[in-house]
């Protein structure tokens, strides 16, 4: 046991990730005098933005754990929006919640009948899912919000939000820490802050979540005949596992997910339902969850780049990403010492001229445009997949369709 | 079924297919507009009337448009490549060949073909990239084209706000109009009607033929397909997977980068902010219902763009969304690949069973000629 487990990350190794994270921005923070990069609003705003790739993320994990590629995250999400914006005006903001998981587990429903039952390719499968869902959506609008007060083809009325969490006295503490600009003191505060201002009850369910799917992933019976599914399916129905019913089962959870992810954004990051208003989030999530290896904390930090750079992006974002260029630039140089320190000569001078090529940027610019701050976490993306997928490890049966029986 | 001849089966069986499809796609869009309470039977009467003049035209325009983008998706699926990227591709294409026509560095027709070379090699190269990645890094292209379709809008956002001429009396910001010698001469089609059909038609047309010819009628095209349905037998038989992979998703960024030139050299004439977009998706649907058969993309494109214009009216007409029709195509998508697979069962079991009775027959007149023999 122990001989496997050397190379594992050390227990807590994400408290001691996040403190770095935080210690770095504080640095650059004084460096170069970008103040907005750690303020309580940013911390709120990118938890805000997190939240529904995190979700969404985490219902590609469901799926794609047990074997099925999920690129209908993002019609989920859009059903789930609809089902928040129908539910949460009529009968209230919980039930909008519960209105979300449940046509986000319809669109799970199709995905499984699809993929798990008559064995259509998983893509194709998500690729309709996402045409269905988005012209069902506007169908069901011009249906329903037509005639209501605020509502109308292409939004809801507004929705009631499920109520936040606020500890007064100490949200005023914090700010004054905060606002005294100690170093990494002020930061730490912000972060504090933000946790205990306004911090929406589905923030809190999200993170429930996250940890929940991490236990019963990784930590039960059930999730372990789950993931056996995903990742050698016969040798799972060789030792009686009902392969086809984890499969299915994965994947209605993954379409809830994915539609509560749908749900947030209709009442939390915005306070009604809209047309369009996923904006490819899905498809994000997808990628958060393959940046993070197919792992809940990958994950997480995977959705927390991507909801950091989105909220730089909205809050006077050319300055902060103009900031982290040169903190990409310190840190590639990092790495390059390491490539060169394990004989890498050739990858380490290729990682160098990056480096000297940003400072270069940083230097000659004061503002990032806008339109490449929203670009970032794809760019990040793509290249952790071009530099990185050796080191990622997908489930090894992800994606093949399975026919009940092939055990043999 | 036991006295048809085998061919004549095969076509009935090829045939079945898609009609189940579009029947259960039928049944299933009926179920939704029953469960929601809308007059079922109005809808498609309205849906599937014959279109007037005005009409075929837009419905001819619109099949071009999602021909091409039907025929880049199938270039991959041939190889077993999903370009998800198509909107991006065209995106990037669009915008550089506005940008070249719009420059007009040649006279006439010289400059509209330097503008579609160039838009062919911005789609291959915007698709290279995922090619490339898949090639060389093993990430699945899926997942590239995907980031790749953001990142073409947010780069074309960034630079069509750079080359920009802001259009009279609008807040909408576009190329340089492309000089009228540079334009593409649309026709009309019969006498009330005031909408041309679009002239790139023929290169739709055109790219339709090369497509076929490439794939089916040439070694690359053998190769190529070769590798889409087993590249252990690729490798074995010396084709190089690795150059297979780059070279089809150039050639489906080519193609791709055509998507948007009937739009930017017969109608809009600059790329601007309100350029059509998500075609992509569309042309994905497209090439499954038509099988990657240059054919079947026509009639598939034909019939998304006929659903399409037909359904502009149900709102005043019958006061039904005419978002319905996208639920009909997104379950098209499904049922066209449940029932072929549905088919293709039954179609092997028939086979199973003609064998299995012709080997009884066989065995038959064996035991009769014994006993004939021993008499």
């Amino acid at each position: 046991m122990s001989a496997v487990t050397t190379r594992r990350l050390p227990r807590l190794w994400w408290l001691g990730a996040a403190v770095l994270v935080l210690l770095a921005i504080s640095v650059l923070r004084v460096v170069t005098g970008a103040e907005d990069l750690a303020s309580s609003g940013t911390v709120r705003a990118t938890l805000i933005a997190l939240v529904p790739i995190m979700l969404a993320g985490l219902g590609g994990l469901w799926s794609e754990r047990a074997g099925v590629v999920n690129i209908g995250l993002e019609g989920m999400m859009v059903l789930g929006t609809y089902g928040a914006g129908y539910f949460g005006y009529h009968y209230g903001a919980w039930a909008g919640v519960a209105g979300a998981l449940l046509m986000g587990a319809i669109g799970g429903l199709i995905h499984a009948t699809a993929t798990v039952v008559f064995g259509v390719d998983h893509i194709i499968s998500g690729v309709a899912i996402n045409i269905i869902a988005v012209g069902a959506v506007q169908y069901l609008a011009a249906l329903t919000f037509v005639g209501l007060p605020g509502g109308g083809q292409t939004q809801s009325p507004k929705l009631d939000n499920v109520g936040s969490i606020t500890i007064g006295p100490l949200s005023d503490a914090l700010g004054e820490v905060e606002g005294q600009n100690i170093f990494f003191v002020s930061e730490l505060a912000a972060v504090a802050r933000a946790l205990v201002t306004n911090l929406s009850l589905l923030v809190v369910l999200a993170f429930v979540l996250l940890v929940l799917t991490y236990w019963v992933l990784w930590r039960t019976s059930f999730g372990l005949r789950l993931r056996s599914t995903g990742e050698s399916p016969s040798a799972a129905e060789s030792l009686g596992v009902a392969v086809l019913r984890y499969k299915f089962i994965a994947v209605l959870i993954s379409g809830a997910l994915a539609g509560l992810a749908g749900g947030f954004l209709a009442m939390v990051a915005s306070s009604n339902y809209r047309d369009g208003q996923t904006g490819g989030r899905g498809y994000i999530g997808l990628a958060a969850m393959i940046f993070g290896n197919w792992r809940p904390g990958g994950l997480l930090a995977g959705s927390g780049l991507f909801g950091y750079t989105q909220t730089l992006g909205l809050r006077q974002g050319g300055t902060s990403v103009h900031a982290l260029l040169l903190a990409v630039a310190v840190l590639a140089t990092a790495l390059a010492g390491y490539q060169l320190w394990r004989k890498q000569v050739r990858l380490a001078v290729g990682i160098l001229v990056a480096a000297a090529a940003l400072i270069t940027v940083y230097a000659a610019i004061d503002v990032v445009p806008g339109d490449f701050v929203n670009i970032t976490p794809y760019v990040v993306t793509l290249l952790v997949l071009a530099f990185a997928s050796q080191r990622l490890r997908m489930p090894a049966a992800d994606g093949q369709v399975y026919r009940r029986g092939s055990a043999g | 079924m036991t006295n048809l001849d085998p061919r004549l089966q095969k076509l009935g069986l090829g045939l079945l297919a898609p009609v189940l499809a579009l029947v259960l796609a039928f049944l299933i869009t009926s179920l939704v507009l029953v469960l929601a309470g809308d007059p079922v039977g109005e809808v498609w009467s309205t849906l599937l009337g014959v279109p007037a003049e005005r009409n075929v035209a837009n419905i001819l325009n619109n099949a071009t448009v999602l021909y091409l983008s039907g025929l880049a998706v199938a270039v991959g699926f041939r190889m077993n490549l999903f370009n998800i990227g198509v909107d991006g591709q065209y995106r990037v294409a669009a915008f550089v060949a506005a940008v070249v026509a719009g420059e007009a560095w040649l006279p006439g027709a010289a400059n509209t073909v330097l503008a579609i070379l160039a838009a062919m090699l911005a789609g291959a190269a915007w698709a290279g990239i995922a090619g490339v990645l898949r090639a060389k890094r093993g990430v699945s292209e899926v997942i590239s084209t995907i980031m790749l379709n953001f990142i073409a809008t947010g780069l074309v956002a960034y630079f069509l706000r750079r080359v920009a001429v802001r259009e009279e009396g609008s807040n909408d910001i576009g190329t340089k109009e492309i000089p009228e010698g540079s334009r593409i001469p649309g026709f009309q089609i019969g006498d009330g009607s005031t909408t041309e059909v679009y002239g790139f038609i023929f290169l739709a047309a055109l790219a339709g033929f090369t497509y076929w010819f490439l794939l089916n009628r040439t070694r690359f095209g053998f190769d190529l397909r070769a590798t889409g349905k087993s590249t252990t037998a690729a490798v074995a038989s010396g084709i190089s997977v690795t150059r297979m992979t780059i070279v089809a998703m150039l050639l489906s960024g080519a193609v791709a980068g055509l998507v948007g030139l009937p739009l930017l050299f017969g109608d809009s004439y600059s790329y601007g902010s309100t350029f059509q977009s998500g075609l992509g998706f569309a042309g994905i649907a497209i090439a499954l219902l038509g099988r990657n058969h240059p054919i079947g993309i026509a009639i598939g494109a034909l019939l998304f763009a006929y659903l399409d214009e037909q359904s502009n009216p149900l709102q005043i007409l019958v006061g039904v969304s005419p978002d319905i029709v996208a639920i009909t195509q997104g379950v098209i998508v499904l049922t066209v690949v449940i029932s072929y697979e549905v088919v293709r069962r039954y179609g092997v079991r028939l086979e199973q069973h003609a064998v299995a009775r012709a080997l009884e027959a066989g065995r038959a007149t064996a035991t009769d000629q014994e006993e004939e023999a021993r008499a």
